[in-house]
């Protein structure tokens, strides 16, 4: 049996006093794709931060491609190049184009020739369905734009793994079908996907487990159809009574 | 007869005039030049200035009596050692500025300790104690170690020819290097400041994204920080420039011979004290106004992203 991609054992972390990420177990294997909902303050967004590191856990362990996750290991940038990251805030780089966006980290990053760069960065931008904005700057695109590009950016540097952060909680309700489209398409092409997100109806048809967190404890995790219909625990059931 | 369901289709606005001008502007007009008049015409008799340009133009640009063509004097030559100084002094302070702003915000603690007593000092000292202090210690202290004048002097005379240019006469080198490094670390606080201002304004989300990606630290900053905080601070960047030209004056007070020492040094033996104040205003004028153009037009083209 090929060990998981991604393999967090006993994670704990702490903002101050605040215990924010309680005893986390989490396997995810190579094409798996996980949703992970939950309220507000859960914890959802500090999990998916600490699988990259953007935030430090202080007990635990994650395992990545078999290797260890931790911020002072040497290979750590290693690790978050095969680890595509989305955020809620898109995060484009204002001063460059969408073309150099999706250009320069694969030319600083990945060494590759601007020729070859580009040639990828349009392949993505024409996957996501915005290749003629290339020539544009971000403030001059749409949150859906934006958040496209922000997608094909991550892909141009095939990951392994593509890590959603609330990807289209920032967007207008017109503009989340067009992300949630590319992200489906994403999911049936095999990516293995982390998501954190609030679109239910989306989770049930992408999703292969469903992870509910609550108060940093990991509650329940089942496939949608068990997670949906026959939540075994009260506070799930809550939960999926607030938002259903 | 139904419902339309077509929208509206838009029109073209209505002109709007660009000078707003009605009869109440006039009427302000009209009175703000009768006072105006009136206060000419009464202070007249207590206002006894014969004003003079003819005495002072010649210290600007004088017939030489040797070859009878044009050469510059005092004013013009004090007027080329303030465009050096500015502008020298404004890429010497950049650098300082650029440098201390990066310790500022450094995690290691001494860096952020000796940038930050840097800037205090300079902050909270008068400009003309500042000069000063900092301008007899130099002087007394460094400038023999440098021995800049010997070291120039030895130079071939294309290479001197050259730097003239650049640095004005190369027997007052020691003069204008002083007066340049002076106004240098002077500002540079300022930029300090700015620069600071800059690199904690690019929202840590940006720095976040590109860590994400594998990048290194350097890379973070070269590539995707700076820019950004540079671009969103150009205004008080180009601002501070703009003030370095003016503050360009105090180096007089140390005998550095730039325009306003030059300009002291005129209304002393012409006493002609109005004429060439104004005069030296007006080049200082033009010299900031058209600096500020030049910016505004910079910031336009480059200026903030969004």
């Amino acid at each position: 049996m090929t060990p998981p991609l991604i393999d967090v054992r006993n994670l704990n972390k702490w903002f101050g006093q605040h215990h924010v990420l309680r005893d986390i177990h989490l396997k995810i294997n190579a094409g798996q794709k996980v949703v992970i909902c939950g309220p507000s303050g859960s914890g959802k967004s500090t999990l998916i931060r600490c699988m990259n590191q953007l935030e430090h856990h202080q007990e635990g362990l994650i395992y990545f491609d078999g290797r260890l996750v931790d911020q002072h290991q040497t290979y750590l940038q290693d690790i978050r190049r095969d680890m595509g990251m989305v955020f809620q805030q898109f995060n484009l780089f204002a001063h460059m184009t969408v073309l150099q966006n999706c250009v320069v980290p694969q030319m600083r990053v990945l060494g590759l020739s601007e020729q070859a760069a580009r040639e990828r960065a349009m392949q993505l931008l024409e996957r996501v369905r915005i290749p003629e904005q290339a020539k544009k700057f971000p403030a001059q695109l749409s949150g859906g734009q934006q958040q496209r590009v922000a997608i094909a950016r991550s892909l141009c540097m095939q990951p392994k793994v593509m890590l959603f952060d609330e990807p289209t909680s920032a967007l207008d309700p017109e503009m989340i079908k067009e992300v949630l489209d590319v992200m489906t398409e994403l999911a049936q092409s095999g990516m293995t996907m982390l998501c954190v997100t609030h679109e239910m109806a989306f989770a049930r048809r992408i999703a292969d487990t469903m992870v509910f967190m609550d108060e940093g404890c990991l509650v329940e995790q089942a496939n949608p159809e068990d997670f949906f219909e026959r939540p075994q625990s009260s506070r799930t059931q809550t939960f999926l009574s607030q938002i259903l | 007869m139904g419902v339309d369901n077509a929208l509206i289709p838009a029109r073209a606005a209505p002109p709007v005039s660009r000078l707003a001008w009605n009869r109440l502007d006039l009427l302000w007009l009209v009175v703000v030049a009768a006072l105006l008049a009136a206060g000419m015409l009464k202070s007249q008799g207590a206002f006894s200035y014969r004003w003079d340009w003819g005495s002072v133009w010649p210290y600007f640009v004088k017939t030489d009596s040797v070859t009878g063509q044009w050469a510059p004097n005092l004013l013009l030559q004090g007027l080329m050692t303030t465009l050096r100084l500015a502008l020298w002094g404004m890429l010497m302070a950049t650098w300082v500025g650029l440098i201390a702003g990066w310790m500022r915000n450094h995690p290691r603690l001494l860096l952020r300790m000796v940038a930050s007593a840097y800037v205090m000092t300079v902050r909270n000292i008068p400009p003309v104690v500042f000069v000063f202090i900092f301008v007899y210690f130099i002087s007394n202290q460094f400038m023999p170690f440098l021995a800049l004048d010997q070291r120039v002097s030895a130079l071939p005379v294309e290479v001197q020819s050259i730097l003239t240019v650049f640095f004005g006469p190369m027997e007052l080198i020691n003069n204008f290097f002083l007066g340049l490094v002076c106004l240098s670390v002077f500002s540079g606080a300022y930029v300090t400041e700015i620069v600071r201002a800059g690199l904690n304004s690019v929202p840590s989300g940006q720095s976040e994204a590109v860590s994400s990606f594998g990048m290194s630290h350097s890379d973070v900053m070269i590539q995707v920080v700076w820019p950004q905080a540079l671009r969103n601070v150009m205004p008080s960047l180009t601002g501070q420039f703009i003030q370095l030209i003016k503050d360009s004056s105090l180096v007089s007070l140390v005998s550095i011979q730039e325009l306003s020492f030059m300009a002291q040094d005129v209304q002393v033996s012409t006493q002609r004290v109005f004429e060439v104040f104004v005069l030296t205003a007006a080049i200082y004028f033009c010299i900031c106004f058209v600096l500020s153009q030049v910016f505004a037009y910079i910031e336009r083209r480059h200026g903030r992203a969004h």
